[in-house]
């Protein structure tokens, strides 16, 4: 049944997953979640967010596995398998699974993005035994037939048409990533390309499932009311009876160096707001200059996030040339990061116009970096979004459960404030520096269709 | 990031969510609300939670923008997005920058009945969150600067709706629906309008609006209720007592069968249908809401979703939502299907719609909805912004403050009778009104 949600095409996906790591935060000293953990015998790794809140729990499961590890011409294969894990398994019928979750009172979903795809239940703790085993069972014992993929494959295209097609700002974006990325397989959409989703058959996403799914290639995430103590057998009980799999290696196709700027241009007579951006490939957690991660981050939010930041007081407010301007950084997923600049023209402002303005602010941070002040202030708030995210039941398995499957580890969660706290003007003044090189970049222009 | 129903009701799911969320609740696991009344004789609905040190203060003044007058539309979305762009002594930019410095959540939001707003601070910033709120409340700017600002990027957003296939969808259904009654203004105005709104107009409709007698309040967090007494009172203390009088008609929607097909050039074809639905204190409110879960509403579960998604994979999302406002009351359905395929999305929607009305559901399928609405409910509280936001909407309704420990008795109390009925009642498939946005194959307009 189901299915899906899936995170969209990674650049909607990767600035979610900034996001949520920017709510990670907390003062020092303080651990962010305070999750413990264990791993089972067959190399399954399990760890526990405590949140006692109401007596209800988040349990996911997380495989080490995404779009980015598609073969070639088979994209979309990860987010196709998503669908379909919700047919029936060697034990229970087309939508049992669904059905069972329903009844008891729980609500599940699951997401694909560029790194990972993952399920998850969120139910009342006397119930979580039991989608466990559910869960467990579906990671081996899947039975897809011909006749449930061929309506599954139409919903997918429904769901490419809604996401995609009919908007022209996500045509863009497949088409800017594509582009940013010449050999990486972040060039690829998440959902697949429409002719690829057309040729998926079962032989393929069948041996895609055995070659992924196993206990040693995922990761049980289970928030809320519950402890370790209590969750170690019931982990044994499940998943530590599944064979641990021979190991599957990530290996995708390396970026090489980039030297030309690009530039993407879309003109669609439905679009009725210009829209300008800059991609620029950056160094992320596990990719590139990783030490430059966590002063870009900060750079971000100085210069791009809020209405007190650089691009939009300057560029909206000050300069009124624009109507929004701000920055994302994505940088903890596993492979290549990006560093975004957006902005979109008040009307009457000519799009190069605003180009020519975004250039000179970017030109000025580049040169002169960022204030002392500045910094100090962007720490505090992002340290203080630490205390926001433990209030939310399922935040913390979301950050430690995509954080793991990228290839991080708790540690590097948990530690993520002590990091910010230590970073030096100089260290966000030298990514400042290094990071606007036009040479690794795509300009993306949305714009109206005039001829039409 | 995720989308299960898409949201061509996008809209107006805020109305809905202030009733539906309130609407779940298991005995023993409910949280329980306090009243808490201030030394000035504000009343506010609170969940004391020291789990973090976290406090969210949530609020509705009745009368949204539904009673933007004539010519005017768009007034109060306007002033929702000003509130926080500079008040008393602080321009737009300090303001700004307190928010962000502090960590202080601040924002308004109108909506068709109710102009609402919600604070989040850390306990250790509250004084300076406090008197944001205040001043933002009694004390607003509106420099030039903000508003021109903020109007600009209003107009920016008009003018992308006006290609987006669900927000024509929507606005046509709307206009359609209530030809002569404010429901069928876009609560968002229109560039003509927005373009028009004067200072005085916003001035105006802050000291006519935002009062004691249409304002309704509730708290969670790491406060003692004595505490939040004080703190209410500086907020909301100095806002006059009455709201100017206001009236909105009762309004039944006109839906007769009608199809509007609008032309845009797009794949995928945008579908709305609406007709009358029941109002939030009808006695067969329960059995409505049980009934819409099984036919359109549960997400995984819903007949539509295994008729029209998983046997005949013709859409990604397809449901269907009560929304009942304050003076009228609406049933929607909404499927996204490539255009040679609209034709047999309606077909079985509309078919479903006669079967549910005429054949009702099985005893199981009953027992299956009520443990998923009762059993889903403490799913709820998941953080303290959103039991906030719970404890308005059940304000809104005009429900009791025990309605969280009762709530799962109205849903178990819903029979297989109650269901056929209110099908029966509701479901009248030959009156739809039905908006298609796209280039539907076969499907004709009625005009």
């Amino acid at each position: 049944m189901q299915s899906c949600n899936f995170i969209s095409p990674p650049r909607s996906l990767l600035m979610m997953i900034g996001f949520v790591l920017t709510l990670v935060g907390t003062p020092s000293q303080a651990r962010v979640f305070n999750p413990e953990t264990f791993t089972l015998k067959n190399g399954m790794q399990v760890v526990v967010v405590p949140n006692h809140r109401v007596p209800v729990v988040t349990h996911m499961v997380w495989y080490r596995v995404g779009s980015a590890d598609e073969a070639a011409n088979e994209s979309g294969i990860a987010h196709f398998l998503e669908h379909l894990m919700f047919k029936g398994t060697k034990k229970r019928r087309n939508g049992e699974f669904s059905e069972i979750v329903a009844r008891n009172g729980g609500r599940e979903n699951a997401f694909t993005s560029t790194d990972y795809t993952a399920y998850h239940q969120t139910i009342a703790v006397d119930r979580l035994e039991m989608v466990m085993e559910m869960e467990a069972d579906r990671m081996t014992n899947l039975v897809i037939t011909a006749d449930q993929v061929e309506p599954e494959r139409q919903v997918v295209l429904e769901e490419r048409r809604s996401r995609i097609e009919n908007e022209p700002g996500s045509i863009l974006s497949e088409h800017l990533n594509a582009t940013l990325f010449m050999s990486h397989p972040y060039r690829n959409p998440v959902i697949g390309w429409k002719h690829d989703i057309e040729g998926l058959d079962i032989d393929r996403i069948l041996a895609f499932y055995k070659r992924w799914y196993a206990p040693n290639n995922a990761i049980l995430v289970v928030a809320g009311d519950i402890t370790a103590e209590k969750l170690k057998p019931l982990a044994e009980k499940y998943y530590g009876v599944i064979p641990r799999q021979p190991e599957t290696l990530r290996q995708r196709a390396k970026e090489p160096p980039q030297q030309a700027e690009r530039r993407v241009t879309l003109r669609d007579k439905r679009v009725q707001q210009p829209s300008w951006q800059r991609v620029y490939l950056a160094p992320g957690v596990q990719w590139g200059d990783s030490e430059q991660a966590d002063p870009l981050e900060l750079l971000s939010n100085i210069i791009g996030s809020g209405a007190s930041s650089r691009f939009y007081r300057s560029l909206v407010i000050e300069q009124k040339l624009a109507v929004s301007a701000g920055v994302h950084y994505s940088g903890d997923n596993r492979g290549p990061g990006r560093f975004i600049i957006f902005a979109s023209p008040r009307p009457g402002v000519d799009i190069d116009t605003l180009e020519a303005a975004v250039v000179k602010q970017i030109e000025t941070v580049k040169q002169q970096g960022v204030s002392k002040d500045e910094l100090e202030r962007a720490k505090t708030r992002m340290l203080a979004e630490a205390i926001y995210a433990r209030d939310s039941l399922s935040g913390g398995a979301r950050v430690i459960g995509s954080a793991l499957a990228t290839g991080q580890t708790i540690d590097d969660v948990e530690n993520w404030p002590d990091r910010i706290s230590a970073i030096s003007l100089d260290a966000v003044n030298d990514a400042a520096n290094s990071i606007f090189n036009i040479q690794q970049s795509v300009t993306g222009l949305l714009l109206p269709d005039d001829k039409s | 990031m995720t989308v299960k129903h898409n949201a061509p009701l996008g809209l107006f799911i805020l109305a809905a969510c202030l009733v539906l969320i309130s609407a779940l609740a298991p005995a023993a696991q409910a949280i329980t609300a306090q009243q808490v009344t201030s030394p000035g004789g504000l009343k506010a609905w609170f969940v004391p939670d020291t789990t973090n040190p976290i406090l969210t203060i949530k609020f509705a003044f009745r009368g949204g923008a539904a009673l933007d007058p004539e010519g005017k539309e768009g007034l109060s979305n306007l002033v929702s997005s000003l509130l926080d762009e500079g008040a008393g002594p602080f321009d737009s930019q300090t303001v700004q920058q307190a928010l962000e410095d502090q960590s202080i959540g601040l924002k308004f939001d109108s909506g068709r009945d109710e102009f609402s707003g919600r604070l989040t601070t850390l306990v250790r910033n509250q004084d300076k969150a406090i008197e944001l709120l205040t001043l933002a409340l009694t004390k607003p700017r509106f420099d030039s600067e903000p508003v021109e600002r903020i109007r600009a990027q209003i107009l920016v957003s008009l003018k992308r709706n006006q290609e987006d296939p669900h927000a024509i969808a929507n606005r046509t259904l709307f206009k359609t629906l209530y030809p002569t009654h404010v429901y069928g203004r876009s609560t968002d105005g229109t560039p003509e309008t927005v373009a028009k709104l004067s200072i005085d107009d916003m001035r105006n409709f802050v000291k006519n609006r935002l009062a004691k007698d249409n304002l309704i309040i509730s708290a969670v967090g790491d406060i003692s209720a004595e505490q939040l007494g004080q703190r209410l009172d500086q907020i909301f203390g100095d806002l006059p007592a009455r709201a100017a009088s206001w009236a909105v008609d009762d309004v039944v929607p006109i839906s007769r069968g009608q199809t509007i097909v609008i032309d845009r050039d797009i794949p995928q074809s945008s579908i709305l249908v609406a007709e009358r639905g029941l109002m939030r204190d009808d006695p067969d409110f329960y059995a409505a809401y049980v009934m819409n879960h099984m036919f359109g509403g549960g997400s995984f579960t819903s007949r539509l979703y295994a008729e029209i998604r998983e046997k005949r994979g013709l859409v990604y999302s397809v449901g269907t939502g009560l929304y009942p406002f304050d003076h009228s009351a609406l049933i929607i359905g909404s499927a996204g299907t490539a255009n040679k395929r609209a034709h047999e999305t309606l077909s079985v929607l509309k078919a479903e719609w006669k079967k549910m009305a005429t054949d009702g559901v099985s005893q199981n399928e009953l027992n299956d909805a009520k443990t998923y609405l009762t059993g889903s409910y403490p799913l709820r509280f998941s953080s303290s912004g959103r039991i906030a936001s719970m404890l308005v909407g059940m304000q809104v309704a005009n429900l009791g403050i025990d309605y969280m420990q009762k709530r799962n008795g109205y849903i178990e109390a819903v029979t297989l009778t109650d269901i056929k009925r209110v099908a029966k009642r509701i479901l009248l498939a030959d009156n739809l009104i039905t908006v298609v946005v796209g280039r539907p194959e076969g499907i004709v307009g009625t005009n």
